[in-house]
């Protein structure tokens, strides 16, 4: 485990911001962070990054908790976006990986061909201001990566991005994983975290409800869906045992079902009534999940 | 130390090169060369020079005017008696036109009288040289008249021995004082203006940091008690950088204007008997007030979340500096009064009044040196607080915007 958290209490205050949180993450691994707004994502990561101090219980990476002496090895995309309004791009990101400890002329080198890679090379002598905020926001992703990090913290990477952007720096990121970095981001797109991440935790009022790879996670969900895509009227079949919910949809019906088995009697019972164009036992989305574990 | 020479390298350069620094640098090397040159710049407007020294006098006994000019002479006087064809009406004539300044009438009736007659009363100044030296002639001729010779005249107008002696002993001679006056009041006037203007810079510098959110990176690159004191040493040096360079120019000003430093306009400023040691203290002051509130300013900038909010935040900081000179400015004249002794131990008004009384007295040297101590230890205690202030204070946003949030941003960046 090279990033551990260990049962993390953070209090403001009478304000508990994060409620004895526990993580851990392998190297190169990607953690996904999902939470409403101010369910504590951003302090729990300015606890990793040793911004903040935890009221109680510690952090550890490679075994050490997280001083200035690791901010080397230490990338971070803050949720807001900041950068020198006024200061050339290029000289920003030399000026930012310099702080990390990289060499001006890596630096230099490293920064035009990243601005190639996002396809903004003449972006390098213009100001942040005149960006455009997508452009700032690649920008901004570049500045916490440029100097190599093996630990990238990434605080909503993909907010406000277009989705011919958002598939352009998923890729980046996936890519900078696999040369070997532990990457922690948070969201609260699921769909980001489904595609991304190998682990996830879901956030609620400070504390973990659910975390733990993806494929666990749903699996001891506990709950699946059926879908029957067929023209008659299904609205009865919900009376089935061990069938929890109902949904019409425009062309058929979902079943939620917590046992696998109900799914053969659904079949059987549904072919019963006509013809049946669609039969399918889906895994639950995270957002399904995220719904019934938050949005009580 | 490497990340603090790149945060003092970017803090130094980016504001050295921005618009308003070079401007501000090049409108006041300007004006040093202008305000040294003036005498020389009027008298290029002021072509006829000679009208102006030129003095018509009427008179019918021309032996008074022979011993005018005789007198005038030796008195070094630049003004050139004439005598002058025309009549007291035509005379007054060409003075409403401008044509001349001014003239006098002589008369002998027994006894000397003299008028002098310019446009305005406020040219009746000028006459006042003349009078010396009609009233030098009246007295040769009361002389004679009265068969005293010059050995009895010399003894008769000879001025009386008026010495002034102080029975303080770091109190400096009278002529000391006002040599020292001028430079003093200067180099306060330096010291104020670099307090208000370097430390504004530096609140401004975090707050912009602060509120485009760049700050955040920056702290976790970097600890913050690195950032704020890398900060305040690059800024500083750039203050120590337009210091010379002004020093440079006024130094350089005042040679173009081939004027010597101990005559004119410059007698009065005391250059003529420059110790060293009163730059060196100006020097040694305008450091320790720097770090003084540029740490304060720090502390206070950190708070804000926008730019807008750090002038209402600084509001306390600068009544002290206000304050500060005030005390300072009205010493000058008075630099021994119990206010200013007192003042000039309390860290805040230090740089400027602690300054002020070496400038202008003969202090025994543990007295500047306990205040540079007092200074040094607020400095130290200002800076662990503020660093403490900031840690806390540049996480923080929201209407922050009073000092009470100092309390907060403790509380934030506290260690447990």
């Amino acid at each position: 485990m090279t990033l551990q958290v260990e049962n993390v209490t953070k209090k403001f205050g009478d304000f508990t911001a994060v409620d004895n949180l526990s993580l851990s993450i392998e190297q190169g691994g990607m953690h996904g962070f999902l939470g409403a707004n101010g369910a504590g994502k951003t302090t729990t990561f300015r606890m990793i990054l040793g911004l903040l101090d935890p009221t109680q219980g510690s952090v550890r990476w490679k075994g050490n908790p997280i001083t200035y002496a690791s901010s080397p090895e230490i990338g971070y995309l803050p949720e807001e976006r900041g950068l020198y309004p006024k200061m050339k791009v290029e000289e920003q990101l030399v000026y930012l990986a310099q702080l990390r400890k990289m060499s001006k002329g890596d630096a230099k080198r490293e920064a035009a061909a990243w601005l190639e890679r996002f396809e903004v090379p003449h972006y390098g002598q213009k100001k942040v201001e005149e960006l455009s905020k997508g452009n700032q926001q690649k920008i901004q992703l570049i500045a916490s990566l440029l100097h190599k990090p093996s630990l990238l913290i990434l605080d909503e990477p993909f907010s406000g991005l277009d989705p011919v952007n958002v598939e352009m720096l998923k890729k980046a990121i996936l890519d900078f994983q696999k040369q070997g970095a532990t990457i922690v981001f948070s969201s609260h797109r699921m769909d980001h975290v489904e595609e991304l991440c190998d682990d996830m935790s879901i956030l609620d009022r400070g504390k973990i409800v659910v975390g733990g790879s993806i494929k666990k996670v749903k699996r001891s969900f506990g709950k699946q869906n059926v879908r029957l895509n067929m023209d008659a009227d299904l609205s009865h079949l919900c009376k089935i045992a061990g069938v929890d919910n109902f949904t019409k949809t425009k062309d058929g019906a979902l079943f939620q079902i917590t046992d696998e088995q109900v799914a053969q009697v659904l079949l059987t019972e549904a072919m019963k009534l006509g013809t049946l164009r669609h039969f399918a036992v889906e895994e639950p989305s995270l957002e399904e999940i995220f719904i019934a574990k938050v949005g009580k | 130390m490497h990340s603090f020479w790149i945060i003092f390298k970017q803090a130094f350069i980016t504001k050295a090169r921005t618009k308003s620094f070079l401007i501000t640098t090049g409108v006041v090397v300007a004006a040093f060369f202008l305000l040294a040159n003036i005498s020389n710049i009027i008298a290029i407007f002021d072509g006829d020079e000679n009208e102006e020294n030129t003095l018509h006098v009427v008179s019918e006994t021309p032996v008074l005017l022979e011993n005018l000019q005789a007198q005038l002479a030796l008195m070094n006087s630049e003004i050139e008696a004439v005598p002058t064809p025309l009549t007291e009406a035509e005379l007054q004539e060409s003075i409403t036109e401008g044509t001349i300044d001014d003239y006098l009438v002589l008369m002998l009736d027994g006894q000397l009288t003299a008028r002098y007659v310019s446009e305005s009363a406020n040219e009746m100044g000028g006459g006042a040289e003349i009078e010396n030296a009609v009233q030098a002639i009246h007295t040769a001729m009361t002389a004679e008249s009265l068969g005293l010779d010059d050995n009895q005249v010399g003894q008769l107008f000879m001025p009386v021995e008026f010495e002034r002696q102080a029975v303080s002993e770091s109190s400096k001679s009278q002529e000391e004082l006002s040599q020292a006056r001028g430079l003093v009041y200067v180099l306060i006037m330096l010291i104020y203006v670099a307090v208000i203007y370097y430390p504004n810079m530096i609140a401004m510098e975090v707050a912009t940091e602060k509120s485009s959110r760049v700050m955040e990176i920056l702290i976790s690159s970097v600890s913050p008690v690195k950032h704020m004191f890398a900060k305040i040493a690059g800024i500083g040096s750039l203050g120590i950088l337009q210091m010379g360079i002004f020093g440079m120019a006024g130094y350089f000003a005042i040679q173009s204007a081939g004027t010597d430093l101990t005559e004119g306009v410059f007698s009065v400023m005391g250059f003529s008997e420059v110790k060293i040691s009163t730059f060196l203290f100006a020097i040694l002051f305008f450091l320790l007030g720097y770090f003084l509130y540029a740490v304060l300013a720090a502390l206070l900038g950190s708070l804000v979340s926008r730019t807008e909010d750090v002038q209402q935040l600084m509001l306390p900081m600068m009544i002290l500096i206000i304050i500060g000179s005030l005390i300072a400015f009205s010493g000058i004249s008075v630099p021994e009064a119990s206010y200013v002794t007192i003042s000039s131990y309390i860290p805040f008004f230090a740089p400027l009044v602690m300054f002020l009384r070496v400038g202008m007295l003969d202090l025994p040297i543990w007295e500047p040196l306990l205040s540079i101590g007092i200074m040094l230890l607020t400095i130290g205690i200002l800076g662990w607080f503020g660093a403490r202030v900031y840690r806390g204070g540049v996480l923080m946003y929201g209407s922050s915007q009073s000092l009470k949030d100092i309390r907060k941003a403790i509380h934030l960046g506290n260690k447990k």
